[in-house]
């Protein structure tokens, strides 16, 4: 295994867009052994955040550094809420991840049948990627994912489209993934998913992080007006 | 002259006969526009790609540009290629004019934007939809570009086919370039145009026939291959 990217330090950032700033000057420091789950109404900049954490944007302002170095590592995926996949098969899918990695190709097709066998969709290997379920798609992006052996997985609300089911089977296998040393950074607004899956809760109001705590702090008794009243409003009954 | 009906029953009776001299004019008409279009594909394919990923200056007007080119009048393009390889032209002293080689750098020119605006369209469809799993793969823009051609591969089939129906099919920009000599450039629709001002129906409409059933064919094969693809592929 490589050497580690962590800590992971955002510095400041802000992001705009279209004379609207999204993200405004969040700060965090988070290392590789907890999961953090960045919690928030729709709108807040929950995906926003993360693709600049992930490199898919660039900050208009401050400074993201992986363990003091301002390059964007390679030792990182993401899984995102709609999984797209190739017009070709499961493991064709799982493998271009690899090839693009570098890999060759004896390899690339090893390591992604392993991963298909850890989300259980190797008998599914040759079927094309497109045709199966919403589920299994979302469980074969797992696959192309933890393939690649980040030190990171961003999931960007992984399961706001699947069905319950669905929703369980992918839930496990996050577990499995993080349960192999990998960290997990996950956004949902299924605050029942928060409380299974994080360590960490980032709580983000328009574009501002306004609690930064443990877990099960933060589910006991959140100390910001915003977090309490959103709790308030995903579960009014409490 | 012969009837109307007369002539369509020599018509069906030259496509029968396998009639030498139709069957060289077919083959002339497939040869020219299969390799118009195979220079067209080789050059509209990465053109539009590199369109549908790039972003440069001058992008959205060379994306207009593109799309109005697909409409180019084929007697315009007939022009444009003579004049350049007229014997005082920029190409003179290839000596090109008036042979099947001028033929297909015309249709080549006439089919490249088409093909070069349809695969961008596809492309940049494909890029909206794969552009940030790509990149979180870590992709490059040239990589991506490679990929989203691959991954498309069925509706970029598509238009080649459009290409090649459109090359197929036309007539000004051969007639100009090709000068439509018996036997040496002689294509389908030259015939159809020189055969139909002499009188001589059943060849025309011999030919006629032949092109009409070439573009439903190449219909009916791109329509069996996005059905055949949905199937296997989503």
């Amino acid at each position: 295994m490589s050497a580690s990217i962590f800590p992971l330090v955002v510095e400041d950032i802000s992001f705009e867009h279209g004379g609207q700033r999204i993200i405004d000057r969040v700060s965090l420091a988070v290392d590789g052994r907890v999961r953090t789950v960045i919690l928030g109404a729709n709108g807040a900049g929950k995906s926003v955040l993360m693709r600049l954490i992930h490199g898919l944007l660039a900050p208009t302002g401050g400074r993201i550094t992986w363990c003091g170095r301002a390059e964007r590592p390679r030792e990182q995926a993401m899984v995102f809420q709609r999984p797209v996949m190739l017009h070709t098969t499961a493991l064709k899918n799982v493998a271009y991840g690899l090839k693009l990695a570098g890999l060759p190709r004896r390899r690339r097709i090893e390591r992604a049948q392993a991963a298909l066998e850890r989300v259980g969709l190797a008998y599914l290997a040759g079927r094309p990627a497109r045709v199966l379920s919403g589920g299994e798609q979302q469980r074969l992006a797992l696959a192309r994912a933890w393939a690649l052996e980040p030190q990171v997985l961003f999931l960007d609300e992984p399961t706001a489209s699947l069905d319950p089911g669905s929703t369980r089977e992918v839930e496990k296998v996050i577990g499995e993934i993080v349960a192999s040393g990998c960290k997990i950074v996950m956004t949902t607004h299924n605050l029942g998913q928060a409380r299974r899956l994080a360590d960490d809760v980032v709580f983000l109001h328009e574009g501002r992080i306004v609690e930064f705590t443990p877990a099960d702090v933060f589910f006991r008794m959140p100390r910001s007006p915003e977090a309490a009243a959103f709790m308030n409003a995903e579960l009014p009954w409490r | 002259m012969d009837t109307i009906p007369a002539s369509f029953g020599t018509a069906i009776a030259l496509i029968g006969a396998l009639d030498a001299k139709l069957l060289q004019i077919v083959l002339l008409s497939l040869q020219v526009s299969l390799s118009a279009v195979l220079f067209a594909s080789v050059i509209g394919l990465p053109l539009g790609a590199a369109i549908a990923v790039g972003r440069f200056p001058g992008r959205q007007a060379l994306t207009v540009v593109l799309n109005g080119l697909m409409g180019l009048p084929s007697v315009v393009v007939g022009l444009l290629v003579y004049l350049l390889l007229s014997r005082a032209g920029p190409l003179g002293e290839f000596g090109l004019l008036f042979t099947p080689g001028a033929m297909v750098v015309a249709q080549t020119v006439l089919t490249a934007p088409l093909i070069a605006a349809l695969s961008r369209q596809i492309v940049e469809d494909a890029w909206r939809e794969l552009r940030e799993q790509l990149r979180s793969l870590g992709a490059s823009t040239p990589r991506a570009a490679a990929t989203l051609l691959w991954d498309a591969r069925i509706s970029l089939f598509t238009a080649i086919l459009a290409g090649f129906g459109r090359a197929a099919a036309e007539v000004g920009a051969v007639m100009i370039v090709g000068g439509n000599i018996d036997g040496v450039t002689r294509v389908m629709t030259t015939t159809i145009a020189l055969e139909t001002s002499k009188g001589d129906l059943p060849l025309a409409l011999a030919l006629g026939f032949i092109l009409v059933g070439l573009i439903l064919a190449v219909n009916a094969v791109a329509y069996t291959t996005r059905q055949w693809a949905a199937r296997h592929y989503g």
